[in-house]
This record gives structure tokens, sequence and C-alpha cells, in this order.
């Protein structure tokens, strides 16, 4: 499949919808701001779309390796309260995020 | 006699090294430049005036009890804020970085360190090294020495900034697509982007993984190998890392000066500014460019016009993978282990607090481009965007690997145009991404590539690409080399003396 799909422009509600998968509780002003702008990056990057890639390999990475591995030996990772130190919020040696469940 | 902050940066280290100049002397020379020159240069975002002369003096003494000292023992250095750095603030040029101390070292920061280096400080940088002016750091503006009123390119513009301006001998940055090169450019350096793989990503905040690229920016080509030397080689710890040892790089920037290029297949990229493809294009970078390849035509190269029709499409194939990856890369800032954190106030749950966090820790560059990153990988579109870029990835290393069937480098301008004036390309992402459209072809294939003065286009600095194939970084080192000692010798001086007796910042 070469060609976007037709109608591909993004929205506002398609933005919001992207804003919420990526956890980015972004501003009704900033809705209406990349919606324009973002319209406009789109319809360039599709370009793509016009490249004849029958046959053509996708490239993931300039220079190809395949499996990287070490010896499995266990080595000394940083020390906790070194890691700690640079979180926002820590308690009881570990990280302390907020509830992760709602009330019901 | 010229000023310390003047001299290149081998200079400075046989120097240091023979005696006759003491770290302290130059880190001090450095510092009071900074602090008399950066309130409105803007190259730094953190400064280690204290720690750096603390260094200075332990390197100092060590000199002097005869201890074995690092190659670069004593010379300072600045690193671009992507970097990490331990007990150093480090930021990405993100709010949501904001105080962060790293716990390590890049293994890059690491190599500089045992090479002998002063730390300096930490540069500007668009945030997370996303944009070409430097206008998209969170923290402040970066000017160009050359001209204050104008952008000093980006993302590495702190680290251009800095050494052309004279408060740094020399600068690390990144280059994802064009961000080492672009910036040198337009400020007047040599800036290079080594083979991908061939110089550690650990430790460098990732932007987009299979493109970033950590490279040397420095006041002439044989500084910027000598850099190189220092970082480049095989760390265990990036898996992406090429197991190959670098070639002789300052030993070829030294031949290349010798400035003979007899039997040299020089390609110029048509579809860089060449006929039917100067759209955009200045006519004074195209001109400074036309000239310095009949320079390399009469030191005796074989100059021939090359072909590359997929390079049309780089920009667009760019712009899907980097924010693809980036989407990816920046998930991990979500402000429960490093950084800030909003709104963690016992009202909002998790999934909020760090929706809020990344509305106010990132600006609008990242969140635009993580939108369309999440887009382009979105179930039903992956395979027309994401997907179809990677196969037009493929096409443009198809096209290098043909072209240097018959040539040994290609070239062609670093960007379209001079150092535009700041706050005029801000508020349209693509007039700012145009800027990347020379580099972005050897970025996609993991090339190296070097930029080089080649002249003034009204009173500002042009830069010329050189692109080899992988590994081949020496040769971009020879030829610029080459390019640089002919038209410093027409000149009767070096291309920065230019900006000290222009009287401009430096």
């Amino acid at each position: 499949m070469s060609t976007p799909p037709a109608n591909a422009a993004l929205g506002r509600e398609d933005i919001a919808h992207l804003a919420r998968l990526s956890r980015l509780a972004l501003t009704e002003d900033e809705l209406d701001r990349f919606a324009g702008q973002l319209g406009a990056v789109l319809d360039a990057v599709a370009q793509v779309g016009k490249a004849d890639v029958a046959d053509v390999d996708p490239t993931t990475h300039a220079v190809p390796l395949t499996n990287v591995l070490r010896a499995d030996v266990a080595t000394p990772s940083l020390p906790r309260d070194v890691v700690l130190a640079g979180a926002p919020a820590a308690e009881d040696d570990r990280f302390r995020v907020p509830r992760i469940l709602g009330e019901e | 006699m010229a000023e310390l902050t003047e001299l290149d940066a081998v200079e400075l280290r046989d120097r240091l090294a023979s005696g006759e100049l003491s770290s302290v002397e130059l880190t001090r020379a450095y510092l009071d430049r900074i602090a008399a020159e950066d309130g409105a240069v803007g190259a730094y975002l953190h400064v280690e005036g204290r720690a750096a002369l603390q260094r200075a003096g332990e390197i100092d003494t060590a000199r002097l009890a005869g201890e074995e000292l690092g190659p670069l023992a004593g010379l300072p250095v600045a690193l671009k804020d992507v970097f990490v750095t331990e007990g150093v603030p480090t930021t990405s040029g993100s709010k949501i970085l904001e105080g962060w101390r790293p716990p390590y070292d890049a293994t890059v920061a690491g190599r500089l360190k045992d090479a002998g280096t002063v730390l300096l400080g930490k540069t500007n940088m668009d945030e997370f090294a996303m944009g070409s002016s430097t206008e998209n750091s969170a923290y402040r503006v970066t000017r160009n020495p050359w001209d204050l009123a104008r952008i000093p390119g980006g993302s590495s513009g702190g680290s251009s900034a800095a050494v052309a301006g004279g408060l740094a001998p020399w600068a690390l940055g990144t280059d994802t697509g064009g961000s080492i090169r672009q910036p040198a450019a337009v400020t007047g350096l040599v800036g290079h982007k080594p083979t991908y793989g061939s110089v550690s990503r650990y430790g460098l905040i990732a932007f987009s993984s299979s493109l970033d690229q950590a490279g040397p920016m420095a006041r002439t080509v044989l500084d910027a190998a000598v850099l190189h030397e220092a970082i480049g080689g095989h760390d265990p710890r990036d898996s992406t890392s090429i197991d190959a040892p670098l070639p002789p790089l300052a030993e070829c920037a030294r031949r290349g000066a010798t400035g003979d290029l007899k039997g040299l297949r020089v390609g110029v990229v048509r579809e860089l500014g060449g006929e039917g493809h100067t759209d955009g294009y200045e006519e004074g970078v195209l001109a400074r460019v036309a000239e310095a390849v009949q320079l390399m035509e009469g030191m005796g190269a074989e100059v021939r016009e090359v072909s590359c029709p997929s390079f049309d499409l780089a920009l667009p194939a760019y712009y899907l993978i980097a924010p693809s990856e980036a989407s990816s890369n920046l998930a991990r800032f979500e402000g429960m282990r490093f950084g800030i954190r909003v709104a963690d106030d016992g009202a909002h749950d998790l999934d909020e607090v760090m929706a809020l966090t990344r509305e106010q820790g990132f600006g609008p560059e990242v969140k635009r481009r993580i939108i369309l990153g999440t887009y382009a990988l979105s179930a039903g579109y992956y395979d027309a965007y994401y997907g179809q870029a990677q196969k037009v990835r493929t096409l443009i290393t198809r096209d290098f690997t043909s072209a240097f069937e018959d040539v040994d480098v290609l070239v062609s301008p670093v960007t379209p145009t001079v150092a535009f004036p700041l706050g005029t390309r801000v508020d349209d992402p693509l007039a700012m991404y145009a800027a990347d459209l020379c580099t972005l072809p050897a970025s996609l294939a993991g090339l190296p590539a070097i930029s080089v003065p080649c002249g003034l286009s009204e009173g500002l600095p042009v830069g010329l690409q050189i692109m080899a194939p992988a590994l081949a970084d020496d040769r971009c080192y020879s030829l610029a080399a080459a390019v640089e000692a002919a038209l410093d010798s027409a000149r009767g001086s070096r291309f920065l003396d230019q900006l000290t007796t222009a009287g401009g910042a430096a």
C-alpha cells in the first residue's frame, strides 16, 4: 500500500485523539493551532507516496547489525539512592507514583 | 599577539603539553569571555565555573608532577546539553528535565574526561534536538556571533555559537538530520557528522535512534579530526556501535591540507541545488559552492555531476521517520523517574499526572512531532506513512551506492540559505524543515558528511558539504582540509579571523 488514504487530513478531533494516545493534555488553543500546522506538514510528508517502491525492502537502520549479544554476566547497576535522588518523588527506597486505579 | 581564545585547539594543546601555558590560565580566559559575552550570545545553559577551574588546577598539578596525562589534557570543551554528564545539569533543552543531574556520563563525555579535557559547560539546543535554529529551546535564545539578530543554526546552535564566538575552543554536537552540519555552516565552523554507529550513542538523550549521531564542531578541519578521534570507536554499551577502528582522521586532515587532489573523483549532486533544483536556494550560497568545486578541479580533482533522484523525497521521508521514532523515545518522559512532575496532588491519577506533566514539560515542536509520529505509526496509516518512508530510505541509500560506484565523494551546499533572522520561521514548521534539505540524505543513509566554510554571502558564512561512503570519514576530512587550506592561503588568514576583524562578538 503506497498511497495515503483519502481524506487523511488531520482535523481537530484527530489531534485530540492522538494527544490522548500520547498522554499530552493539550489546551484548546493548541488543538486549534496544531490542526492547521500539522495539516500542512502531513500534506508535505505524504509525498513519500509518490515513490515507486514495488519490491523495495524497508530500511529500519542504516547499519545492518543483528543479534548483538554480550556475555550473560551480572554487572553493577547504579546505586539506588543515586537514581532516586533524580526522581520527582521517592518513598521507602522506591519511586512514589500517583494512584493507578480510580475509586470504583 | 592573538588572544588565547582565538587560537586553534591543536595549537592550545601543544602549548599546554610544552608547559608554556597552564590549563588554569586557559580555562580562566574562556570563563572570562563567557562572563563578558554570553549574556549577548546565549550559547550556554550551564557554565561549570568553579568545577572547571578546579579540574584545570588538578591537571596542572599532575603535569608539574610528571604524571602521565591524556592526549587533550587541560583543554577546555563544551558539550551540547543532550549528552548526560554525571552531576552536571542536563536538560536536552527541555523544561521536562529542568534541575536533573544525571547519575552517569555519556560514553563520549567519559572519553573526553579520560582524554584530560576540562568541561566548560553545557550548550543550548532546540528542545530534544528538534529544530534548525535553537529557537525551540525552552530556556533561552542563542544568537549568531556573525550577526546577533540571526539564528546560530540548530539544533546544536549553542555549540556553534560558543565556538564561533570564542566561548569554547571546540564543542560536541549531535546530528539527526543536519544538526551539526547546518549550525556549523551558518556560523563558519567545521562540523562533521560521523558514519552512523562509529561514535557511541550511550548517554545521548535519544531523539531518533536510527539517525542520531554525535560529532565534533571546531574552528578548523584538523581540530575537528582530533576531537573526533577522542570520542570515536566501538562502545559495547551501544548495541548499534560498529566494531571497527576509526581511520587516522587527523593524519588525513594534515595530508589533505597539502592540496593534491589528483585522481579524486568528485560528484556534484544535481538534486541539491543543481539545475532544475534551485528553488529555495540563495544565489550567494550556490555561487560559493560552485567556486569551491572549481577550486577542487584546480587542485586536480575530476568533477562530474551526479543525479540522485530519490533525494527529492528525503525531506518527507525524514519528517515521518524521525517523528515516529521520537514519539516512541519520548514516552520515557512521564514524570515518574526523573525530571519534573506536575498535578501530583492526590486528585489526579497516574495517567492524568503523566499527561499534565508532558503538557507542561514539552514545547510546541516536541508536541507536534509526538502527535505526527503517533499518527504515522497508527494502525491503518503505518504502511502509507512510516512503512513507505522506510522504503524511500532504501531508495536513497541505493542512489548513494550507485553514485559511489563512479565517484569518491559527493558535494553540495550544507543548507540552502545563510543564517536567517531570528523569529522568521519559528511558527512555520515547513519553512524551518527546509533548512535541512541538503543534510537529510546522508543522515537517512547513515553516511559521514562534513561542513566546511567556503566563503561569505552577504557577509555571512556559507558551508560546503562533503559526503562519503560509510566508514570513509577520512575522505571528508581530507578533502575539507584541502579546501580550507586553499581558501585560507588565498585569504591570508583563517576563516573565523574575518569575524574578529569584522568586529562581531568575537
